[in-house]
């Protein structure tokens, strides 16, 4: 099935099977493997792409229905010698150890402030009316879609509520 | 995953013949979060998948009774956080918020999120016997690992639980589901009344007609009164509930004026009983009035084994919610 897509700012031409799911597409079609296969049920997070600018798990969709949409991968935020600033708070708070999960953690972290600057709610929040604070715990709760099994978490959470503070979004 | 025709819905209409007409088994997709899951482990195996995504259903508007008209692909993350669903509906942002991660409440929409289906182990193992899956073929869960499973509402032939939280805040505001039929004839059909009860036949799940599209849901004017949505689970983020209750309670002098009440986890589906509800109703809260309400929620509830203990926790969940949201204090 023809499709496409605009990823990390380029148009892109796929002509893949209608079984191929978003994750699958970009690595293996579009050779972008900074995006991770972890479970390939959508627990674990590792292929957390944006779609839209919106997080979604790119191993629950199916590449065919993206026609048009824009794709953001880990590759589109930054690059070793140009990083995003959630790339570098990753890098200066050790937040990772194999970093297998680290592309959709940066991902996810990269959504996840947007959904705060939107003043979005969460479980974790008392007022679901109140300005969205970014305090340890509600991190902690926007990220839980995003599994890390060497369990870098506090320095995950360091390295995000770091980016929202020069932001001036955590309060 | 198997081969599966794919089609482009550019209207309801398209959607409901390109489903109706297909040869073999026809789905709807739209966010896929759960149906391409279930594709995977080839649990479901549609021949066609007509995608609903491009249709103009992404509309939260009010309606001319008061209340709120959710277009069917609104997704769980745009509905919790709709100004007007966090100040009137607050029940309905706070189970939308308890539910999944972030990721998949971008995707997961409003009539999908309806029809997701059991996270039942049993039904997710093809190798397993289950007649959710396979009519006839046999219950693998009874006898076996029953910690998510029901304990009303169940039958011989299924003892699988609904694992919405979206569902149950639904139910406790009376939410009316609208659908189109593929003669083109549309339909209102309230949530009470939308699922069905497993007896012999655990496979059919909805009064949905084949090819029959779920349009919006539709809520009744804001209840007022104090909303409490409650999830017990093995972890604080990122499961199903054990058991959830969701409550939408007004006070008038000291006594509970109006009382709804539904519950997740413990039923094939989000479970409402009037009965408890009449009996609370008009009466001054009190911890003696709250074991009576759970004494009659739960006459009829049967353990499996591994979910007895949800018998004492839906006791305790109810008592803790009641105490909350009439402001009698949380302490058990």
């Amino acid at each position: 099935m023809k499709t496409t897509l605009t990823v990390n700012g380029e148009a892109r031409e796929l002509d893949a099977d209608t079984r191929v799911t978003l994750l699958d597409a970009l690595r293996h079609h579009l050779d972008l493997t900074g995006t991770k296969k972890g479970c390939d049920h959508g627990q674990c997070g590792a292929c957390t792409v944006l779609v839209n600018g919106r997080r979604i798990n790119s191993c629950l969709s199916l590449a065919c229905m993206h026609d048009g949409d824009e794709i953001t991968t880990i590759e589109g935020l930054g690059t070793p010698d140009d990083m995003s600033a959630l790339q570098k708070a990753f890098v200066k708070h050790d937040g990772y150890q194999c970093g297998y999960c680290t592309p959709g953690q940066i991902c996810s972290a990269t959504a996840m402030l947007d959904e705060i600057r939107q003043n979005w709610p969460s479980h974790v929040s008392d007022d679901l009316n109140g300005p969205a604070k970014l305090t340890v715990e509600e991190v902690a709760e926007r990220m839980s879609g995003n599994l890390c099994r060497c369990s870098c978490y506090p320095n995950i959470v360091d390295a995000i509520r770091d980016v929202a503070d020069a932001e001036g979004g955590r309060s | 995953m198997r081969e599966f025709d794919y089609a482009r819905a550019d209207s309801v209409s398209d959607a409901t013949s390109q489903a109706s007409l297909s040869d073999g088994e026809a789905r709807f997709i739209a966010g896929g979060t759960n149906l391409l899951d279930l594709m995977k482990l080839e649990v479901m195996t549609p021949d066609k998948l007509v995608d609903i995504t491009r249709l103009d259903l992404n509309a939260i508007t009010a309606t001319d009774e008061g209340g709120l008209r959710i277009g069917a692909l609104v997704t769980n993350s745009d509905l919790a956080a709709d100004e007007t669903v966090r100040r009137d509906y607050a029940v309905l942002s706070r189970a939308l918020l308890a539910g999944a991660s972030g990721q998949l409440r971008n995707k997961a929409t409003t009539g999908g999120n309806l029809l997701q289906r059991t996270r039942c182990y049993y039904f997710y193992d093809t190798d397993m016997p289950c007649n959710k899956r396979e009519p006839g073929s046999g219950c693998s869960a009874i006898g076996g690992a029953t910690r998510l499973h029901a304990i009303l509402g169940a039958s011989e032939a299924c003892i699988a639980t609904h694992p919405s939280d979206m569902a149950v805040a639904m139910q406790v505001l009376g939410a009316q589901v609208e659908t189109e039929r593929a003669s083109g004839e549309g339909r209102i059909v309230p949530l009470s009344d939308f699922y069905k009860l497993p007896g012999d036949t655990p496979h059919i799940e909805t009064m949905l007609e084949p090819g029959e599209l779920i349009t919006a849901v539709i809520l009744p004017p804001p209840p007022g009164g104090t909303h409490v949505y409650r999830k017990v689970r093995d972890r604080a983020s990122y499961a199903f509930a054990l058991v959830s209750v969701a409550a939408v309670i007004e006070m008038d002098a000291g006594r509970m004026q109006r009382v709804q009440l539904a519950f997740g986890g413990i039923a094939p589906q989000p479970w409402r009983n009037a009965e408890v509800e009449d009996l609370l109703t008009n009466e001054e809260p009190s911890r003696a009035l709250f074991d009576r309400a759970a004494d009659m929620l739960l006459a009829d509830a049967q353990g499996q084994g591994g979910n007895d203990f949800k018998i004492l926790l839906t006791r305790r969940t109810l008592r803790a919610v009641l105490a909350e949201a009439t402001g009698l204090g949380d302490s058990q």
